[in-house]
C-alpha cells in the first residue's frame, strides 16, 4: 500500500507529531503518578485501576490535535495539492492518512493506559490493581480503540475545516464543553447528552468499573447503550464523518 | 500533448477561464502568456485535476489527469515552489512523492543532483532561498521522468543566474522531446524561452501561434521616411494601397509613416521609380511590452488607475479584433 508509506514518511519527517505522541503518552502516565503517588494508607486500600486513568482524556485530546494537524498543515502549506497531484484518487490517499494516524493514536492510547496502570501499581502497591475482570481489560485495552476512533474523527474534521485553529477548537470544545452543555437544555437535554458520540466513547470504557476512591458517580451512570454497542455507536459517528469528509474532499477544488 | 476543449471555470459570478481551447505539442517549449489574473494558474490547476472545470475538459494524451495511474511518471508540475512543509527536508519531501508513485529509490538522489541541491538535501525546506525552493519544485516535477511538464511562473523572483538556468533547462527538456508548458506574464521572457505561445486575457484565448508570429504581429512594423517630396511619395504609396500618415516630429519637420506589414525595400523602390530623394528610410518596431499591453489591454482585470485604462482603451484594438485577426490570415 503505497499511500500508507507516503503518509508514514510525511508524518515522521516533521517534528511535531513526535512531540504530540511523547506528550500524549507522558500526560496519562504522569497523571497516574500524581493520583496514586500521594495516597495515605487508608485511601490506598481503596485505589482501583480506574483512578490510574484520569489523564487519558487529555492524552486523547493531544492525539486528536496531532491527527487534525496532519491534515490541516497540508492545507496550510499547500502540500495537499502536491499530494492530490501525486495521487489523484483523493479518497484513497486520505484513507491512507486516516489509517496511519489512527493506528499511531491507538498505539499511544495503549502505551498511555497500560503505562499509567503500571505506574499506579508501582506507587499504590498495597491496592488491588490486578487486571482480573473483563471490564478492567476493557478500560485499559479499550483506550487504544477510543484513541484510534477519535483520531479518525479528528482527521475528518480537519479535512472538512481545513484550518488548524478552527479544527482544533471544534475538536476540543465538542467533547469537553458542548456535550456537557446540552444537558442544560430542558426536556431533551439529558437524552442529547446520552446520545452524544464522545459520551458513548467514555461509556464504553467506564461501564461496570469499580470507581473505588473516585466515588460511585465518577464515570457517569446514565448510559444509553451497553459498552460494546456504545463503542459501535461511537465508531459509527467516526465512519459517517469520515465518509462525508472524503466525499467533500473528492468533489471540492483542492 | 495537452489538449483543452471549451475549458471554463466560474467562481460564482466571475468567470476565471472562459471557453478556452488550445493544444500544447511535444518537443517544444510552449509559453502560456497573460497578464496577472488572466486565468493561467486556474487553467494549470484544471490540467492537473486539482480544480474541476465548470464545463469543457482538458486531456493529456487523451486521458483526464484524474484517470492517470501513477501520474508523476506522465506529468510533472511546479505550480508553486512554496508548496512544501517548511519543517520537512527536501529529501523527505521528494521521498514521499517518489513512494506515492512507486518510483525507484534512486530517483530522489538523481533529481537532487540534476537541480544541484544534493548538498542541502537534508536541510529543512523552510530555510531555502526562493531560488533553492524553485529548484526543489523543479526536482519534484522531474521526479517521475515525465513526458509532460508544467511550470507556473518559474522565473518569478529569481536572480538573473536563476532565470538563465531555468530557461536553459526548459530548452533541454523540450529538446528531449517532452511537452513543456510554461506560464508567464512577461512577453519579453517568453520571447526568449518559448517557441509557441498561447496568449490569454481575462480567461479568454487571444492568440495561439509561434512566438515569432505573435511578436511580429503584436509589435506591428512601421516604416519611417524623411523626404523633401513628402506629398509626392505619399501619393505614390497610396496608389499601391499602403496606409500613410504624415506627422510633425520635433527637430525633423514633417515625417511620413507607412504602416502595415511591409519592408523598407518596397518604399525605397517606389521612391526610386519616381525619382524621389530620400533622407531617411527606417523600419520601426514597437517594444514587446507595449505590444503585449495593446494586445491584452482591455483584458487586464485590475488597472493601476483609470487614466492608464482610458489610454489603453483608446489605443488598443479590442481583444475580439485581435482574436479575429489571425483567423483571416489563415
Amino acid at each position: 500500500m503505497s499511500v500508507i508509506t507516503v503518509e508514514r514518511i510525511k508524518l515522521f519527517s516533521t517534528r511535531s507529531p513526535w512531540w504530540c505522541m511523547v506528550i500524549a503518552a507522558f500526560l496519562t502516565v504522569g497523571f497516574a503518578a500524581l493520583t496514586t503517588g500521594f495516597l495515605n494508607s487508608t485511601d490506598e486500600q481503596q485505589a482501583t485501576i480506574f483512578i490510574t486513568q484520569p489523564g487519558a482524556q487529555l492524552s486523547q485530546m493531544v492525539m486528536m490535535v496531532m491527527a487534525a494537524l496532519a491534515v490541516t498543515t497540508e492545507y496550510r502549506f499547500g502540500t495537499i495539492r502536491t499530494s492530490f497531484q501525486a495521487v489523484p484518487q483523493r479518497a484513497a490517499l486520505l484513507l491512507g492518512k486516516t489509517a496511519v494516524v489512527a493506528f499511531l493514536a491507538g498505539v499511544i492510547g495503549l502505551i498511555a493506559s497500560f503505562g499509567a496502570w503500571g505506574i499506579g501499581s508501582l506507587f499504590a502497591g498495597n491496592a488491588d490493581l490486578a487486571i482480573n475482570t473483563g471490564a478492567e481489560w476493557r478500560l485499559l485495552a479499550g483506550q487504544g480503540l477510543i484513541f484510534a476512533l477519535s483520531a479518525v474523527i479528528a482527521v475528518a474534521v480537519g479535512i472538512l475545516i481545513r484550518q488548524s485553529a478552527g479544527a482544533i477548537a471544534i475538536l476540543i470544545l465538542w467533547p469537553l464543553l458542548v456535550e456537557n452543555l446540552v444537558t442544560l437544555i430542558p426536556k431533551v437535554g439529558d437524552d442529547l447528552a446520552k446520545w452524544a458520540p464522545f459520551a458513548n466513547g467514555s461509556s464504553f470504557l467506564n461501564q461496570g468499573q469499580d470507581f473505588g476512591l473516585a466515588g460511585a458517580g465518577a464515570g457517569g451512570s446514565d448510559f444509553a447503550l451497553g459498552p460494546w454497542w456504545a463503542l459501535l455507536y461511537f465508531a459509527g459517528w467516526a465512519a459517517a464523518l469520515l465518509v462525508i469528509a472524503l466525499f467533500t474532499a473528492s468533489k471540492r477544488d483542492a | 500533448m495537452i489538449e483543452a476543449k471549451g475549458l471554463t471555470k466560474r467562481y460564482g459570478a466571475t468567470v476565471a477561464v472562459d471557453n478556452l481551447s488550445f493544444e500544447v505539442k511535444p518537443g517544444k517549449v510552449t509559453g502560456f502568456l497573460g497578464p496577472n489574473g488572466a486565468g493561467k494558474s486556474t487553467t494549470m490547476r484544471m490540467i492537473l485535476g486539482l480544480d474541476t472545470p465548470t464545463s469543457g475538459d482538458v486531456r493529456i494524451d487523451g486521458q483526464r489527469y484524474r484517470d492517470l495511474h501513477q501520474p508523476l511518471t506522465k506529468v510533472g508540475a511546479l505550480l508553486d515552489a512554496k508548496w512544501v512543509h517548511p519543517n520537512r527536508s527536501a529529501r523527505s519531501h521528494l521521498a514521499w512523492m517518489a513512494a506515492s508513485n512507486k518510483l525507484p529509490k534512486d530517483s530522489v538522489d538523481k533529481v537532487l543532483e540534476m537541480v544541484g541541491l544534493t548538498t542541502v538535501a537534508n536541510k529543512r525546506a523552510g530555510a531555502y532561498s526562493l531560488g533553492m525552493s524553485q529548484r526543489l519544485g523543479i526536482a519534484g516535477a522531474l521526479l517521475g521522468d515525465p513526458e509532460v511538464l508544467l511550470f507556473d511562473e518559474p522565473v518569478n523572483g529569481l536572480d538573473p543566474e536563476g532565470i538563465v538556468w531555468i530557461r536553459t533547462f526548459m530548452h533541454r527538456l523540450a529538446d528531449e522531446g517532452r511537452t513543456v508548458l510554461v506560464s508567464s506574464h512577461l512577453l519579453s521572457e517568453m520571447a526568449l524561452t518559448a517557441e509557441e505561445l498561447i496568449v490569454i486575457g481575462r480567461g479568454r484565448l487571444i492568440a495561439q501561434s509561434t512566438t515569432q508570429e505573435f511578436v511580429d504581429r503584436a509589435s506591428g512594423t512601421t516604416v519611417k521616411v524623411r523626404t523633401p517630396q513628402l506629398d509626392q511619395l505619399a501619393g505614390v504609396l497610396q496608389q499601391q494601397q499602403l496606409v500613410t500618415r504624415i506627422e510633425d516630429v520635433e527637430d525633423q519637420g514633417k515625417v511620413l509613416f507607412v504602416e502595415g506589414d511591409l519592408s523598407t525595400d518596397q518604399v525605397g523602390e517606389a521612391a526610386a521609380a519616381h525619382g524621389i530623394v530620400l533622407h531617411e528610410l527606417t523600419l520601426q518596431r514597437g517594444s514587446l511590452e507595449q505590444a503585449f499591453m495593446q494586445m491584452t489591454g482591455d483584458s487586464v482585470e485590475y488597472h493601476a488607475h483609470d487614466e492608464v485604462a482610458a489610454v489603453t482603451q483608446l489605443e488598443a484594438p479590442t481583444a475580439a479584433e485581435v482574436a479575429a485577426g489571425p483567423k483571416e490570415d489563415n
